[in-house]
């Protein structure tokens, strides 16, 4: 709410605007000639008539009328002619309407391409902008708030200039239009029959303003339901288990109370604005029509005047009591237009540095590397190590120690505060990014997996692998068998519309993803922790049959999966506490020799066990 | 919500189907008052509507047609009558629509929330919460917006379309004939295009309801998105989703805007025919010759011109209510369908009328419980002909902890889903106190039984309304004193308000541990005989785990409890172990007696032994 309120404060952000209608504004200004033009058509009806009262069927003298009336109907032949053929009044009507028929018609086209021409760019530059902006981002910011502005707020900005932009310009133009054909037939008249709208226009912008609060009252009530309702239903199993039915339904009640009376309230709100903007609008047609027997009784007006002045009225009425609801809901754009620009105008991932794209062997040095996602506080402290071509890493440590910002240093998904990351002897930051994450294969603890079958989302860096490639890879992850278990198979839809794989599953379709690609070095970020200790074995040893010469990092505390590592690095408080191999660290006493002596600890346990349960 | 729209939009060209809709207009009759009002003032305002031509009619007959202004104070008089009464009229059918849709809506969100208190579990857990979530929020707002104001509007429609050509008639019935032969043409036009704008839009929005999942998709998915270097290609692909968008949109703004112009054309056919006929009549007047349309006159002339002006409205209306209808029936299936789910689990007419039912329990006919549970030959299947369990026996002791593990569907959850009358066995009995628990109320046993969740479901309010939610008379001494029982009282007081700290949003965001330390309190303190617990697998630190260790114990004290643990010690410590495979026990005893037979518990408990010390040996050194 607070965001909101700041949010109005802001001027109109045109720049953001005209930057989304790139390539749609000449669409824009089509429509308005094509709407310019329905306006004059639409005029012209009740032209028509008031002509054909008049001159042909009144037979007024022609003298009496306008200058380029006159002109026109000379060249037409007269009056006579159009008396003989009277069909010409109606041909003249249906053709008129036949032109603005057109004319809405291609409005529509124009502003609707203009319009969606816009909302495209807009959700193509959101989705973009989301795509490249550093990871760091997507860590503070909320997800639906997100989507709530990509959705909701493109669609305020889209409405804004399709209805709101064009529904302003064609009052505008059928005012002014409108005026000056009726103060040039006569002035007197003219203001008799606008007197009101002014009042009927402002009237609807200031009750329009009033109301939004309970606008909001009723959407807050709804909100508030939703989420009783929805609280209610993931906590169906505890309100079972305590018996509370009875007091969920009261909840429930009095929420559904609020929703249904504050709308209600609203309701009747509008109902009076409806009555009261009706009667203000009738009320002007009414002095019109009688100001007008006045004006005929007294011969200052003719009867075809009379109806043109009062169909006039009637057609403006509707229009100006929607302007003044328009020019309330303008705000509305203008916050949304700003919550976009938040999103816009935070930057997106730049090369700093040379933007080498070398071949990458797989020679990694850490050199007094610090890091932290808040300036005060290190998650990763003066870390040093180096890695040879083909070696595999170990990562051991606990949650929060570090080790996921290690690895992900290594992919620049975020950069080091202090100290250096070389690969073969270059600075990461010299290499141009897209490059390095290519190079490097990760599998993260928690995968995403999108929305699509097994069969694409394995082979989505390369859609061209062939369905053999694929299962390979997928018998490397030990996959295949499960997904053979489907009843779709590999054409299983998984992902946030798909089926939900099991923590483990999705685990082993991230690797057979990443065994798509031939990568220099690869890292596993606990990405088997969800696997059974038997199936992780397998596949690691499929894994190293594969693996070539790349370099390997893996983060696990299963001692089994760490003792076969080159290089075991301990980390404790984002220290590098210890490293080494197996037989190294085991030769010291720290923290990997106590976990690896777990062993002997559960045969102690085992042995005493037993022991006391024969003595029993 | 967005992301089970895409489940609603399936494409349906169904016949309209009156039982369906009789139904749903049973729930408007209830405020039958309020209906024949809003009526009432429909039909006065259509009536006022067909006036004003009338009154223009009168205006240019008796003032302009005899260069008069004698008597029109009265005209101004009466016209001013006929607008306060079509003001009335306006104002008061706005506020009885919106009376009988807000009416409307509650009852059947009331009906539906009764409902879903009932439903067995058997209906969530096929059912997502999202899915439930649009029937009972948009889906019942659309529905009981679009009878409300149907209602007045079919009534609004009728009643003009008819006092128009009565009036027409009356006026000159020859004219009328004539203007009316657009009327045929322009109801088909509103029909068609009625029925193809609702089926565009409905692809609008389920290409609106990809885009919303391709942003999620987008955002949640952004870490791997770049470690796969997939920036672009997934911006290409959305700009698929976007341009397939803007095609569907243009496509049904373009048919709305071929729509409303040809309307106005056909409708202006009818006003150049009233023009020609009706012209040609009052010139040949003028001129002293009359034609078969006998006397016209510049009044009705005018009267005709605007009332062919006017004709489209009613039609459209009436084609906008059946399209709309047309279009609704599958939303108003899925409301009915989830009103009149049949319950799977139900008391049986006897013990309703000794129990009484959730919402008016007779607690005065309760039994106590001590918590003595037996299984006998029970056989269960979630879906038919794949049984979870098989034959199962079981005797559990009042007061006995039982540990059950086994791997993820095996059977454990199945079990305590039997033993909180989640399900009932599809074969065989359960015995509570040596009773079939059939023969008793559902609420009987629920309200003695206390449940932990792996996930703790906490709602929204204050620690102290979640520790009391199922004994809201509780005194505050009671509730701190089963926060101190399970040691949650320590961190409760950190908090800002302590007891009266808001949980969730605009609140505290409480850790996994603590949210299982409040559950506890909120188990301490509705003290039942029998409880479950889900244990937590995801990992804790030492310290809390040790907190939460001391208070399940606490909990379990003296109580009948299922624990599907994950803990070696909550299971080293439970009476008897039960390890669950492929729906059978097939080791039962307690942590020694299955130690030594080396079998399954054996393998678990070693593997398991190992990482969880691990584990511990690193968070310790933290």
């Amino acid at each position: 709410m607070d965001e909101r309120v700041k949010a109005k404060k802001q001027a109109f952000n045109f720049k953001l605007l005209s930057y989304f209608m790139k390539g749609s504004w000449r669409y824009l200004l089509l429509g308005a000639v094509f709407m310019l033009l329905a306006v004059l058509m639409g005029y012209a009806r009740p032209f028509i008539v008031s002509f054909t009262v008049d001159y042909v069927i009144g037979g007024i003298e022609e003298t009496d009328m306008p200058a380029f009336l006159r002109s026109w109907l000379d060249a037409s032949g007269g009056r006579d002619f159009i008396v003989e053929h009277f069909v010409l009044c109606a041909v003249a009507l249906v053709v008129c309407q036949l032109i603005n028929a057109t004319a809405i018609h291609f409005r529509g086209r124009t502003v609707g391409e203009a319009a969606e021409g816009t909302a495209k760019r807009m959700r193509d530059e959101l989705y973009r902008h989301l795509q490249l902006v550093p990871y760091d981002y997507h860590k503070h910011v909320s997800t639906g708030d997100l989507i709530q502005r990509c959705t909701s707020d493109v669609n305020t900005v889209r409405n804004f200039i399709a209805n709101q932009m064009l529904e302003i310009m064609r009052t505008v133009s059928m005012i002014l239009v409108a005026g000056i054909v009726m103060y040039s037939l006569n002035l007197e008249m003219a203001i008799a029959s606008t007197i009101m709208l002014p009042f009927l226009c402002v009237a609807s912008f200031v009750y329009f303003r009033g109301v939004k609060r309970q606008f909001t009252i009723s959407d807050e009530a709804e909100g508030k339901l939703s989420a009783t309702l929805q609280e209610n239903l993931t906590g169906m199993r505890v309100v079972r288990a305590f018996g509370q039915e009875a007091s969920e339904v009261e909840k429930f009640t009095s929420d559904n109370k609020t929703f249904r009376d504050e709308t209600y309230r609203l309701m009747k709100m509008l109902s009076t604005y409806w009555g009261m903007s009706d009667a203000l609008g009738y009320t002007q047609i009414a002095i019109s029509l009688c100001y007008g027997c006045f004006m005929c009784a007294s011969g200052e007006l003719t009867l075809g005047n009379l109806l043109l002045f009062s169909t006039y009225t009637s057609m403006l009425t509707w229009p100006v009591r929607q302007l003044g609801r328009v020019l309330a809901d303008m705000g509305k754009a203008t916050v949304s237009l700003g919550r976009l620009d938040e999103i816009l105008s935070h930057p997106v991932e730049r090369e700093t540095g040379r933007a080498l794209t070398p071949e990458i062997k797989g020679e990694i040095e850490f050199k007094d590397v610090c890091f932290g996602y808040d300036t005060y506080d290190d998650v990763l402290k003066d870390i040093s190590f180096r890695v040879t071509p083909g070696q595999t890493v170990a990562i051991l440590g606990s949650t929060g120690s570090g080790k996921s910002s290690l690895v992900q240093l290594l992919q620049r998904l975020y950069t080091c505060t202090a100290g250096s990351i070389t690969i073969d002897g270059i600075d990461i930051n010299d290499i141009e990014s897209a490059h390095l994450r290519r190079s490097i294969g990760i599998v993260l603890q928690e995968p995403f997996l999108y929305s699509r079958s097994i069969m694409d989302n394995i082979r989505i860096i390369n859609p061209a692998a062939s369905d053999e490639e694929v299962f390979n890879a997928s018998k490397v992850a030990a996959l295949h068998d499960v997904v053979m278990t489907f009843d779709k198979g590999y054409d299983t839809i998984v992902g946030e519309r798909g089926v939900t794989l099991s923590g483990g599953q999705k685990q082993r379709v991230a690797i057979a993803r990443m065994l798509m690609q031939k990568v220099p070095i690869l890292v596993f970020d606990d990405s088997m922790s969800a696997v059974d200790t038997e199936t992780d074995a397998a596949i690691r040893d499929a894994l190293k049959a594969n693996k070539q010469d790349s370099t390997m990092f893996i983060i696990s505390h299963r001692i089994t999966t760490l003792c076969e590592a080159d290089n075991i690095l301990v980390l404790d408080g984002g220290r590098l506490v210890q490293q080494g191999t197996h037989d190294e660290l085991m030769a010291q006493d720290g923290l990997y020799r106590r976990i690896a002596h777990i062993q002997n600890l559960l045969e102690d346990e085992l042995k005493q066990e037993e022991g006391g349960g024969t003595d029993e | 919500m967005s992301d089970y729209s895409y489940i609603e939009e399936q494409d349906f060209d169904q016949k309209v189907d009156l039982n369906i809709w009789k139904k749903l207009f049973a729930y408007a009759m209830r405020y039958k008052k309020t209906v024949i009002a809003a009526c009432l003032s429909m039909v006065f305002c259509a009536g006022m509507d067909i006036v004003y031509p009338l009154l223009t009619r009168y205006a240019i007959n008796e003032f302009v047609g005899k260069s008069t202004t004698e008597g029109i104070h009265w005209f101004i008089l009466i016209y001013a009558a006929v607008i306060i009464v079509q003001a009335i009229c306006v104002c008061l059918f706005v506020r009885l629509a919106g009376k009988i849709e807000m009416g409307m809506a509650y009852d059947i969100r009331q009906e539906g929330f009764v409902k879903l208190q009932e439903l067995s579990f058997s209906y969530y857990d096929k059912t997502p919460v999202g899915y439930i979530m649009a029937r009972m929020v948009s889906d019942i707002a659309r529905l009981s917006e679009m009878i409300a104001w149907s209602i007045v509007d079919l009534l609004w429609a009728l009643t003009y379309m008819l006092g128009v050509v009565c009036v027409i008639f009356v006026l000159n019935w020859k004219l009328a004939l004539i203007t009316m032969v657009v009327i045929p043409p322009l109801a088909f036009i509103c029909v068609y295009f009625r029925k193809k704008i609702l089926k565009y839009q409905r692809v609008v929005r389920k290409t609106n309801s990809r885009i919303t999942g391709a942003f999620n998709e987008g955002i949640m998915g952004a870490m791997t998105t770049k470690t796969l270097v997939r920036e672009e290609r997934n911006s290409t692909e959305f700009e698929d989703i976007t341009s397939e968008m803007k095609r569907a949109s243009v496509r049904s703004i373009v048919l709305s805007h071929t729509f409303m112009p040809l309307v106005i054309l056909l409708g202006s056919v009818g006003t150049a025919l009233a023009l020609y006929y009706g012209g040609n009549a009052v010139l040949l007047e003028t001129l002293g010759e009359t034609t078969i349309f006998g006397i016209v006159g510049f009044g009705t002339l005018s009267a005709f011109i605007s009332y062919t002006a006017g004709f489209f409205e009613p039609i459209q209306s009436l084609a906008r209510i059946l399209a709309e209808f047309q279009s609704a029936q599958a939303s108003a299936e899925r409301v009915l369908t989830l009103i009149n789910t049949p319950c799977d689990v139900q008391d049986t007419p006897e013990a309703e009328e000794k129990y009484g039912d959730s919402f008016n329990p007779k607690r005065e006919n309760w039994e106590d419980i001590s918590g003595d549970i037996e299984f006998r030959h029970v056989s269960f299947a979630y879906k038919e002909g794949e049984r979870v369990l098989d034959d199962f026996n079981l005797h559990v002791r009042a007061g006995e902890n039982i540990a059950l593990v086994g791997e993820t569907g095996a059977g454990k959850s199945t079990i305590v889903n039997l033993v909180c009358r989640f399900y009932e066995p599809t074969e065989g009995e359960i015995l509570i106190d040596g009773e079939d628990y059939r023969k008793r109320s559902q609420l009987w046993l629920q309200n003695r039984l206390g449940y932990v969740l792996q996930q703790p479901h906490l709602f929204s309010g204050t620690i102290r309304d979640n520790i009391a939610y199922a004994r809201k008379d509780a005194t505050f001494e009671e509730i701190r004193a089963a926060a101190q029982t399970v040691h949650a009282e320590e961190f409760i007081l950190k908090q800002d308000k302590g007891y009266d700290t808001e949980i969730g949003e605009g609140g505290i965001r409480l850790s996994t541990g603590q949210k299982q330390l409040i559950s506890f309190a909120r188990v301490i303190l509705a003290d039942p005989r029998i409880f479950v617990l889900d244990e937590a697998t995801s990992s804790i630190d030492t310290e809390t785990e040790q907190i939460i260790q001391n208070a399940t114990n606490m909990v379990l004290k003296g109580r009948t409890s299922f624990i599907v643990a994950h803990r070696l010690s909550t299971i080293k410590n439970a009476d008897r172990i039960l390890v669950i495979r492929n729906g059978k026990i097939t080791e039962c005893g307690t942590h020694s007696e299955l130690l030594k037979l080396r079998g399954y518990y054996y393998d678990l408990y070693t593997t398991q032994f190992r990482e969880e010390a691990s584990r511990g040996i690193l968070n310790e050194a933290k």
